[in-house]
């Protein structure tokens, strides 16, 4: 099983829905956020082109951030979400540095924190709540090993594309264009 | 590296400079008015209905463990949400966490000769407002007192004050926003358009957008539904001199010369004619006046509009194809914020009258027909007969508005020799009229006559400091309110059931309304004791209950004629217009002395080194409704001027770049903006979002960020058929240094 997320990129209108639901949804407190959008934008006026992205830690199969972690805090969860036993952390903030997307930041509380891909929900079968609320619905989470999910499918249909691949971190989050 | 990529292009998440290094920038808020950091994963749910914006959409308010508030989501019944909040709607939290919140009533009272505002207990603010209804009542009668409203509390003090004796009583969001093109499509269709809109986005196969900016106004339902024709492949025309977020994902993006629509629009007319590209039948069947619209936009040709909108003829020529071969199924959407250069009615006539060449009313992709559930209002006795109303002060003009105007209270509140009548007393209830009315000054001249001025609000938004006397009301979340009825593709009713008890020392607006009728014996037009019995009496009569409505939050019921694409086959219909047709030419405007079909009129351009402002608005807030949300301005907590490279060159302009402006009439901006240089807006243009620039040192978090347009709005077009304030005719130029230094 693996735990991936396809953003429609043709339909996100970069309303920035996804923040504000994970943030609630998780308690993140009031100036952090596990996930953010971004809005590229080329050309000159009136020949423009511009995408809308929304961007969380992509659960990497090959996490440079679960590699450096000196306590094992840092680890693969259920699907290969990657997860951070607050526990375990020591807030030394190597996964941060190590991480290429900047997905990762220290909780008022001392630990590491981001995305989870909503475990606590995914567990019980739900969506994530960046997934559940997105009102373009451009947002897919799913099995990739799974032929037969959606996602997969659409991976299939789709063209897309991941984030810095070249960094050799087999991310999960797929950009449809 | 990747510090530099966030800071450059990141939208949302503002206030971090790269995650590694995250200082807290409100770190007063993560533990002290957001909910607890508990384990929330069971949750209680409670119904409600979204009031951060008009939508109203549905939903359920979920409690955490320790039964305190914890999120918002959509109802999955609810046509106008379909499950899904926007991002206002899921930060609505905010408006209950928000400490900057009205807390108690105020007084304003002068102690050693400076006014204050002392606290006061619900009896006294009562009874003061009483009094001073009372006199004024006496010496220049009931309809000298007027109410402003915007949202859902309104209904009740508009129950009040009709029963008191006046119809002084008005929403801006009729003339500062879709007065027009209610108005031009009344007079074509012999309907209005309504709220949700009744475009059928979600099966059109080509839209059509003239300035709107749909996803960036995030107008629920609709947005979700443009998302759905982008994944049914439909062709999205957008006209904007602004390359907003739905110019992006368009098919067509016409890059026009501001305030030149109607030219564009004349011109489509103009080719769809001459080329034989309209619903024929249709035209022939419905409609009224072709052959004289024919005449009319002869000389409206391509080549003509190219010249004034800059649109080249070719492209104006594809787009009408496009239209054209979607037909019936196209939108030329009607907007919703539509007052912009006072020739507003005409522009939408132009609109009405191409949808109406293309056939898309009443017609599945076009317009459609929504049904409305009809819920009994409370049985009281009838209002009294106001004799007289703010029509007095614009003598006769307006002729075709059919709500009142709220420039038009205005108006009759500054006193004039010409007229025997002024209002004297306001009651404002959630509209922040400094904001939403242009021309600030104007606005604060008719406040200096006033003998009353009550302000009925959640927050200390800039209107409450004008007032006598504050009413704190409770947030949507902490109480009832009037049952949601909205024509819809299929009618429904929503509850708004309180989440939680109200915070504070605030009230529902019921129970404000109530008391008052009992001061003002006038107990018989609020017969019932709670609202919950109000509610249940009402819900009985459609078939339902409070306890049912609890439990489901939304109804649906089925539609009672199958008539939701009426024009579909052809068959016979009667349109509410003097002629009973579709009318392109217009009898209705002729007899009331205005031009029966759209003409192009020039308007003013801007001077040399000034700027046409233009505004509108960001997906995470709603004018200045929640410019204090914590959530929201965790988003977004301050508007930047969007500035074009060739211009930010001429004035060695960069990024962050922090400056003032000042309009064409010398009024300067109170705070400076930060500039964003970017491609997306015309070099003649400037842009910013709406609703920021708060002068209340209360909004805590509001106060000082960004500029209000609204105060360099002073220049208004006033719509002379129905009285809209056309906004878009303002100019600026940039002042780098800071002009209010040493003014205190
Ligand atoms: S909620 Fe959806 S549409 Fe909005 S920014 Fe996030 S991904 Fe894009
Ligand atoms: S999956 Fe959950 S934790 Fe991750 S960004 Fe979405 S809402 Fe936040
Ligand atoms: S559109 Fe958003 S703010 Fe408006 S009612 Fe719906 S959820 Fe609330």
């Amino acid at each position: 099983m693996r735990y991936a997320m396809a953003i429609d990129t043709k339909k996100c209108i970069g309303c920035s829905d996804c923040v504000v639901a994970c943030q609630v949804e998780n308690n993140v407190p009031i100036g952090y956020c596990r996930d953010w959008v971004v809005e590229a934008t080329s050309g000159t006026y009136p020949e423009l082109f511009m995408e809308l992205r929304s961007e969380r830690c992509n659960h990497c199969s090959n996490a440079p951030c679960v590699r450096c972690c000196p306590t094992e805090a840092s680890h693969y969860g259920m699907g290969g979400i990657v997860l951070v036993d607050p526990d375990e952390c020591i807030g030394c903030k190597a996964c941060i540095v190590s991480c290429p997307y900047d997905a990762r930041f220290v909780h008022p509380e001392g630990y590491v924190d981001k995305c989870t891909f909503c475990i606590h929900k995914v567990e019980k079968g739900e969506n994530p709540a960046c997934v559940d609320v997105c009102p373009t619905k451009c947002m897919y989470f799913g099995d990739t090993d799974d032929p037969n999910s959606e996602i997969s499918k659409l991976l299939k249909k789709r063209k897309w594309k991941t984030l810095i691949p070249e960094a050799g971190t087999e991310p999960n989050i797929y950009y449809l264009t | 590296m990747s510090i530099n990529r966030r800071e450059f292009i990141k939208l949302s998440g503002l206030g971090l400079t790269g995650l590694a290094l995250a200082i807290p920038i409100f770190d007063w808020a993560t533990s002290s008015i957001l909910p607890s950091n508990s384990n929330p994963y069971t949750s209680k749910l409670i119904p409600t209905y979204c009031e951060v914006c008009f939508w109203k959409c549905a939903g359920w308010a979920h409690l955490n463990d320790k039964n305190e508030l914890w999120k918002l989501t959509g109802n999955d019944d609810d046509p106008h949400c379909n499950g899904r909040f926007c991002p206002r709607g899921t930060g609505g939290v905010g408006m209950y966490y928000d400490d900057d919140r009205l807390k108690t009533p105020l007084i304003r009272k002068t102690i050693n000769g400076k006014q204050k505002f002392v606290e006061s207990s619900w009896d006294d603010a009562f009874n003061l407002i009483v009094k001073k209804m009372n006199t004024i009542s006496n010496n220049y009668g009931p309809e000298s007192l007027a109410l402003f409203t915007h949202g859902s509390s309104g209904a009740y003090f508009k129950r009040l004050l009709k029963a008191f004796g006046t119809k002084n009583i008005t929403k801006p969001s009729w003339a500062q926003c879709r007065g027009p093109r209610e108005v031009a499509f009344f007079n074509t269709f012999g309907e209005g358009i309504g709220s949700p809109e009744r475009v059928d986005i979600r099966d059109t196969k080509c839209l059509v957008l003239i300035g709107s900016h749909i996803g960036e106004n995030m107008h629920n339902g609709q947005v979700q539904e443009l998302s759905d024709a982008i994944d049914k492949n439909a062709s999205i025309i957008t006209v904007d001199p602004r390359f907003s977020t739905v110019a992006s994902k368009s098919k067509f993006w016409l890059p026009i010369k501001p305030s030149t629509d109607i030219a564009l629009l004349l011109s489509w007319i103009n080719i769809i004619i001459n080329e034989e590209w309209y619903d024929k039948k249709f035209v022939k069947k419905y409609t009224y006046g072709f052959d004289d619209l024919k005449k009319h936009v002869k000389q409206f040709t391509p080549e003509w509009a190219y010249g004034i909108t800059t649109i080249k003829p070719d492209i104006i020529k594809k787009t009408a194809k496009e239209m054209a071969n979607a037909s019936p199924s196209v939108i030329v959407h009607p907007g919703r914020h539509v007052t912009w250069y006072g020739d507003d009615t005409q522009r939408l006539r132009a609109v009405a009258i191409l949808n109406a060449l293309l056939g898309s009313w009443g017609r599945r992709g076009g317009f459609y027909n929504p049904e409305k559930k009809k819920l009994p209002s409370i049985p009281h006795p009838k209002y009294p007969k106001p004799k007289w109303s703010w029509k007095e002060a614009v003598n006769g003009k307006y002729a075709l508005t059919f709500s009142s105007l709220a420039n038009g209270l205005v108006d009759a509140t500054i006193p004039a020799t010409d007229r025997e009548h002024n209002i004297k007393g306001w009651f404002v209830a959630g509209t922040n009229l400094i904001s939403t009315l242009p021309n600030t000054s104007r606005t604060l001249k008719a406040i200096q006559n006033l003998e009353l001025m009550v302000v009925i609000d959640t927050m200390p938004m800039e209107i409450t400091g004008y007032a006598d006397v504050i009413l704190p009301e409770c947030t949507y979340l902490e109480r009832y309110d009037s049952i949601r009825v909205s024509g819809h593709r299929e009618p429904t009713i929503a509850l708004r059931s309180p989440v939680m008890k109200p915070k504070y020392n605030t009230k529902s607006a019921w129970w404000m309304a109530k008391e008052l009728s009992n001061r003002l014996n006038l107990n018989d037009y609020f017969p019932y004791n709670t609202q919950e019995e109000e509610l249940d009496w009402q819900l009985k009569q459609i078939g339902s209950t409070l306890k049912e409505m609890e439990k489901i939050g939304v109804k649906k019921y089925n539609r009672e004629f199958d008539d939701l694409y009426p024009l579909s086959n052809l068959d016979d219909f009667e349109f509410n217009t003097n002629t009973g047709k579709i009318e392109l030419y217009s009898t209705a405007m002729e007899k009331a002395g205005f031009e029966p079909m759209p003409k192009y009129t020039i308007h003013e351009e801007p001077p040399e080194g000034y700027y046409r402002l233009i505004y509108g608005r960001a997906p995470m807030h709603t004018f200045s409704r929640t410019a204090n949300n914590p959530n929201l301005t965790d988003l977004m907590d301050e508007n930047k001027i969007w500035i074009n490279p060739k211009v930010a060159k001429e004035w060695d302009f960069i990024n962050n770049q922090k400056i003032w402006l000042e309009n064409q009439d010398g009024i300067i901006s109170s705070f400076p903006i930060k500039i964003r240089v970017t491609e997306r807006i015309r070099w003649d243009s400037i842009y910013m979002v709406h609703g920021f620039g708060h002068s209340n040192k209360k909004l805590t978090r509001a106060h000082g960020k960004g500029i209000s347009d609204s105060e360099l709005i002073t220049k208004v077009h006033i719509d002379p058929e129905m009285g809209g304030t056309g906004m878009r005719g303002n100019f600026v130029t940039f002042l780098t240094e800071n002009p209010h230094k040493g003014v205190q």
